[in-house]
């Protein structure tokens, strides 16, 4: 698809142009601007290495939603050997917001779910913008729970905005949903391995990321709420999203300073969404090799461990008297 | 308590009232005149149309636990600063000085009729009761010594959900009260939920809504997102009463709507089914309930 460059991205997309121009024009004229040439890609090369190795939290963010970026059907087609997709939650209905089903990675057998976008409007009908209703969640237990029963490892990719925010989602209990996610996730007896691999908004992310292994995409972020949502409640305008991204601590680095993430999984330069074959490779052995530290360990070392991997997050102060 | 101390009236669809300092107010649902000593000697509760007022947790808790039985745990716990971020220190510091609380949640061990409990109770006064680490964590180990010490665990919830401050922190205090109560559930030990005005979020998300018995107070409100919110994303009309107790309930999320005055008979009518009989009463002599 077409890219439209991200803000951030117009000066190094304007210098690309002017070389291309360049080039053309030399092209039909017989005129030799190798020298000319070169000394600009190079100049490209260090823009572009300057700006990507020094994101900020609000330009991961829109890299992380950025439309051209790889979903998870973009990786399962990318990476993985099979997908047998299973629908329904059994009780209301299928949410496409949240595929789920019987998979093959390097060989090894998972339960894949996880979130799916859509790339343009029709596809984001279907897809809810990747935004869950409780029949999401529910089904993601159901086939987290059949996985459990035949002794299936489960593999959770979590890229969305967050849960849907709706009248339906409510009088259907999407709050619950969750709730019941994380106290049975907590006591599943097969491995757990989450990967954030775009937007991880919130209790809709966490819904299905109570994982013994938590990964994350260098560019994808993970949050208590949007940096918009942020903005507008403690800075009273949306438009301090970038300030809230910031003070919000919501990157793969920072998240793996707080012990909430195991690895960061690393991206093309520019992006997961400028070269899929590194990125979905980088993926895959990531996944893997948690999946292979995780072999050795009974069931019951499998549930006790995430209990404390969980147990332990909070920052506070205990004074002795 | 003082009985001039100013009402908190900033609930959830509430207009907030700019009374003065004094004993007389108008309750909001009926405008009756209220005097204070009316309200505090009726739960809180306007003796007129029964309105619910928020009750500080320091009266839920009397209102709740048998007399004398009541220890609470973790006071000491204190909240930090683990995002840097701005101001939170001092707003944390003129709540604890507004409530005399150490966070937004009280939590303790005591008896009902005679029953071991592990109560939680949120105090919306302060930081709008949201959830951080202490939060999440004094929670935790009330449910934690619920289980190990087969008590019952009740929390009684108010909440704007979990608190921004602390960012991914209280995410996961989701996860890790919610993870607790696996432990308590498999135990075979009750945990009720009730939910007071307002409970929304993260706190909705995780052991809110996990009650195997889930009371609620009249008309309070309850949701996942708030009705700005939805209205904001999905441009959706509001059925009438949404979010209600009322509503929550006709749409099969709530076991029952009791009134604050029947909470402690409700509480324990439960108790009556999924406990042993007690023989002991904490801090007092063996009493045989029958």
């Amino acid at each position: 698809m077409k890219m439209t460059p991200l803000e951030f991205e117009k000066p190094i997309v304007e210098l690309q142009d002017q070389l291309n121009e360049l080039l053309k024009k030399s092209a039909g004229q017989n005129i030799n601007v190798d020298k000319e040439a070169a000394a600009m890609q190079q100049k490209i090369e260090k823009l572009r290495s300057k700006t990507y190795k020094n994101l900020t939290s609000w330009q991961r963010v829109q890299i992380a939603r950025h439309p051209a970026r790889p979903y998870l059907l973009d990786y399962v087609e990318a990476c993985f050997g099979e997908f047998i997709e299973l629908h329904g939650d059994r009780h209301i209905g299928d949410d496409d917001a949240m595929p789920g089903g019987l998979a093959t990675i390097g060989g090894r057998r998972v339960m894949l779910v996880g979130h799916q976008k859509g790339r343009d409007t029709k596809e984001n009908l279907k897809r809810n913008f990747g935004c869950a209703h409780p029949e999401g969640y529910r089904k993601a237990m159901r086939l987290m729970r059949m996985a459990e029963k035949f002794g299936i490892p489960i593999l959770s990719l979590i890229d969305t905005p967050g849960a849907y925010p709706g009248v339906q989602a409510e009088e259907r209990n999407i709050a619950e949903s969750i709730a019941f996610n994380l106290r049975e996730m907590m006591t599943l007896r097969v491995p757990v391995v989450a990967v954030i691999i775009g937007e991880g908004g919130s209790g809709g992310a966490l819904g299905i990321g109570v994982a013994n292994r938590v990964l994350m995409l260098e560019n994808a972020y993970y949050s208590v709420i949007s940096p918009e949502g942020c903005a507008a409640i403690l800075w009273k305008d949306r438009k301090f999203a970038p300030e809230a991204a910031e003070a919000l601590r919501l990157t793969a680095t920072d998240l793996k300073k707080f012990g909430i993430v195991d690895e960061v999984i690393a991206e093309p330069l520019d992006g997961a969404h400028k070269d899929l074959a590194v990125a979905s490779d980088n993926l895959k052995s990531a996944i893997l090799k948690h999946f292979c530290d995780l072999d050795g360990l009974t069931p019951d070392q499998i549930r006790a461990g995430r209990y404390a991997k969980f147990r332990k997050y909070g920052e506070f102060t205990e004074p002795t008297a | 308590m003082s009985f001039f101390k100013k009402l908190s009236l900033k609930g959830f669809g509430e207009k907030k009232k700019d009374m003065p300092e004094g004993q007389w107010q108008k309750c909001p649902a009926c405008e009756t005149m209220l005097h204070e000593i009316d309200l505090s000697e009726n739960l809180r509760v306007c003796p007129k149309c029964g309105h619910h007022y928020p009750l500080d947790s320091e009266e839920r808790i009397n209102s709740l636990i048998d007399e004398g039985t009541w220890q609470p745990m973790d006071s000491h716990l204190r909240t930090a600063n683990p995002l840097g971020f701005k101001a939170y220190k001092e707003k944390v510091e003129a709540s604890a000085k507004k409530t005399g609380l150490n966070e937004a949640v009280t939590t303790g061990r005591g008896s009902m009729e005679g029953y071991p409990v592990s109560l939680g109770v949120m105090d919306f006064r302060f930081q709008g009761a949201s959830m951080g680490s202490v939060v999440g964590e004094k929670l935790t180990r009330a449910i934690e010594a619920a289980t190990a010490e087969r008590r019952a665990c009740i929390i009684v919830s108010a909440s704007g959900g979990a608190r921004m401050h602390e960012g991914i922190l209280s995410l996961m205090q989701m996860a890790k009260t919610s993870g607790a109560l696996a432990m308590h559930h498999e135990a075979g030990l009750p945990f009720i939920s009730v939910l007071t005005h307002p409970t929304f979020g993260g706190t909705t998300a995780s052991f809110a809504t996990l009650g195997d018995i889930i009371l609620a107070e009249p008309k309070c409100i309850i949701g996942f997102a708030g009705p700005v919110v939805i209205r904001e994303t999905t441009h959706q009309k509001l059925p009438p009463g949404f979010q209600t107790a009322e509503f929550m309930m006709s749409h099969g999320l709530v076991d029952r709507i009791v009134k604050r005055h029947d909470l402690r008979g409700e509480i324990v009518q439960f108790l009556r089914y999924f406990m042993p009989a007690p023989t002991v009463i904490e801090g007092r002599a063996a009493t045989v309930i029958a």
